[in-house]
């Protein structure tokens, strides 16, 4: 029974993708002449400073070329609102009715599960800058969805590898108690193998941490892990370093950024993160994006900004190796694969999976020379690391 | 587990001042005017707003709180004029239903005048960093400093109530208000105080929190139950009752939420040991309610039956 699902699906994969191929030829946005882009980002509410820098991120290098791969360019920027099915309605207007090439976002996980499909299943190429979900990197990989930022375990596990390698044996874990939450302590645990001292999930949104600090302070552990993006991070930061708890390490992810340290500041200097780049990494590419977005900006770019920058970058590359022909979309998928660019964290390409094979590093959050509250290398954990999901990907 | 428990403690007071200087506005105004005012929660989130633009504007957090005190007199004034002083004669249900009008304008206002981003109030720097405790413990001096403010406050509550002759009248509104108007006192003046005085309590403790916590509007909803239940606790209308009452829920609420799934850890797995101890502590404040209104149907230091 199982042996003839499986040769049914084995033989009805191809079919299927073969009748989309056909499908994809006929599509309206690959024959016009212009190149049209929606960027797609959460751009209001409490999480809109990550959407903002991406969407900033992507525009800086859109406008510096000024025509992506020499082809006339309209780029359409939509706010989901951190909402997934006003995303998937939005997607599916850029996708319908401003017949995008390209969709590029968003910022969420849940977002991008629900544009995902809508996106990718009319032949439009989706350029994940931020999001990496499991699925996406896994069994359900598509042809038409590319990833530059990472797959979302990996940034834990960094941390996770650094723990196990500094010795540690009695780590405090602390999360929301949410999908990405519980994801993130078992990413952290796939890499590390000593004790805790504490496993600890505080509600979604919760702004004053004095009781897990007092359990931290009480169990004096070797080292906390902790995942909490956005307003959550700064808070926990302050009332850390107000706790006078800083002699334990600080290790997390997406928690002391360049979103949040404009409001930390000297609260989280010091404090360590795993990350795929830093503003400081040293490269010609790394020094002229970061001095190019300080200047139009006025602000550091963080990594949102970063890979926004590359998948304009990867855009750019891509269109200029087909000879500017939106309408062969085998070849521009081919193109898109070779990621031919010099990309600000340095070694970039693509795994089967259409996920980055990068290098990550341990960061830490320093005042940096020209004033601004940054993060900053301070070594390599992983070199050319491939996501747990990437064998599970067939792709045809 | 004996220095988390004597962590746990502090914490436990630091929230149970502050729930206290908002109940006590809370229980004044309920017990002496007889107003539902869940609009009580909206001015300790404008409390913490004025002084994030105070502290902004001026770069000082001292000069922020100096600013803020006056702000809050006009805004409890202004409130009580506008919108109160119309609900005294109501049902209780209008006054729900006015003041619960109150807190969505108010809301919305916030958002319009201020944004939706959180925003971050400066820590004074004399109040920065941390003490020593016992052994490796520190605890935090603008938390203590927070304990210290909230008791001070208390004491000045106890001697204006209890030896001065404006106290004298809230003590007798309190009591009956009916004959206090009946012997000649000025009923609408004595209301206009009392709620004004309220307003600035509750707006006091959000300037307090506002440089641990991020301001942001959502705030006041957070703590507007537990000091319903702090009024019911300690007695309608006294302040005395305000002041136990805020420090027994706060404890009990900060013990509970660390030692229960500490100790449901034993039997659950961490996320579900997490999910339920984060559960059973507001249960335990609730259940405490419970134990007490049994005992003392008035609460703990309930003047009216």
């Amino acid at each position: 029974m199982t042996f003839k699902t499986t040769l049914l699906a084995a033989t009805t994969a191809p079919l299927a993708l073969a009748g989309a191929a056909v499908a994809q030829d006929a599509l309206p946005s690959a024959t016009d002449d212009t190149l049209k882009i929606g960027l797609v980002y959460t751009l209001s509410g409490p999480a809109a400073a990550l959407g903002e820098q991406a969407r900033n991120g992507f525009m800086l290098y859109a406008d510096r070329v000024g025509d992506l791969g020499g082809v006339e360019t309209e780029i359409v920027v939509v706010d989901d609102e951190q909402r997934p099915d006003l995303a998937a309605d939005k997607a599916r207007e850029l996708v319908a009715r401003d017949e995008v090439d390209f969709v590029v976002g968003p910022i969420f996980s849940n977002v991008l599960v629900a544009i995902h499909r809508p996106v990718t299943e009319t032949g439009t190429i989706l350029i994940s800058t931020n999001a990496g979900t499991s699925n996406f990197a896994g069994e359900e990989c598509h042809p038409n969805f590319f990833v530059t930022s990472y797959q979302n375990d990996q940034n834990h596990e960094v941390m996770g590898a650094y723990a196990e390698s500094e010795g540690y044996q009695n780590v405090f874990l602390m999360a929301p108690n949410y999908q990405a939450g519980k994801d993130s302590l078992a990413g952290f645990k796939n890499s590390y193998t000593g004790g805790f001292a504490g496993e600890v999930f505080t509600e979604l949104g919760q702004l004053d941490f004095s009781s897990e600090l007092a359990q931290i302070a009480a169990f004096q552990p070797d080292a906390l892990f902790t995942f909490m993006p956005g307003g959550m991070g700064v808070n926990l930061v302050k009332q850390y370093d107000q706790a006078g708890l800083t002699s334990i390490p600080f290790l997390s992810a997406f928690t002391v950024d360049e979103t949040t340290l404009p409001a930390t500041q000297d609260a989280a200097v010091g404090l360590l993160g795993g990350a795929n780049w830093a503003p400081d990494l040293d490269n010609p590419a790394n020094e002229e994006f970061v001095s190019a977005y300080i200047e139009k900006y006025g602000a550091l770019p963080g990594t949102y900004a970063m890979q926004a920058y590359d998948a304009a970058q990867l855009i750019d590359s891509a269109i200029r190796k087909t000879g500017a022909d939106l309408s062969d979309r085998e070849a521009l998928r081919a193109a898109l694969l070779e990621a031919d660019f010099d990309s600000p964290r340095g070694d970039f390409s693509f795994g089967v999976n259409q996920y980055p094979v990068q290098d990550f590093y341990l960061v830490e959050a320093v005042k940096r020379d020209d004033g601004f509250y940054g993060t900053s290398v301070r070594e390599k954990i992983f070199d050319d690391y491939v996501d747990n999901y990437a064998a599970n990907c067939t792709m045809e | 587990m004996t220095n988390l428990f004597v962590l746990q403690l502090l914490n436990g007071v630091q929230l149970g001042v502050l729930l206290f200087l908002i109940a006590a506005g809370l229980t004044l105004v309920f017990g002496i005017m007889d107003v539902v005012n869940l609009a009580h929660g909206v001015l300790y989130m404008v409390g913490a707003y004025l002084i994030a633009t105070f502290a902004a504007a001026t770069g000082s957090f001292w000069w922020g709180l100096a600013l803020m005190l006056p702000a809050a007199v006009v805004v409890g004034l202004v409130l009580e004029w506008v919108v109160i002083r119309r609900l005294y004669a109501r049902s209780h249900l209008d006054q729900v239903l006015a003041t619960f009008g109150l807190v969505m304008i108010a809301s919305e206002a916030v958002k319009i005048i201020w944004g939706v981003s959180p925003l971050a109030v400066p820590m004074p720097e004399i109040l920065s960093g941390s003490v020593p405790l016992m052994g490796p413990l520190q605890y935090p001096v603008y938390r203590i400093a927070i304990i210290v403010a909230g008791l001070a406050v208390a004491a000045g509550l106890y001697v204006v109530i209890n030896h001065t002759r404006i106290g004298m009248l809230l003590r007798a509104g309190a009591t009956d208000r009916m004959m206090v108007s009946a012997l000649g006192v000025d009923i609408g003046r004595l209301f206009a105080v009392v709620f004004t005085l309220g307003a600035v309590l509750a707006c006091l403790a959000g300037a307090l929190v506002a440089p641990i916590l991020s301001v942001d509007t959502g705030m006041g909803e957070s703590v507007l139950i537990l000091t319903f239940v702090v009024v019911v606790i300690g007695g309608i209308g006294s302040i005395k009752g305000a002041f136990f009452g805020a420090i027994l829920v706060a404890l009990v609420d900060t013990l509970g939420g660390v030692f229960g799934p500490i100790l449901l850890r034993e039997v659950l797995d961490p996320a579900a040991a997490g999910q339920a101890g984060r559960m059973l502590a507001p249960m335990l404040v609730y259940i405490l309610m419970a134990l007490i209104l049994f005992a003392k149907p008035a609460g703990m230091f309930g003047g009216r039956g």
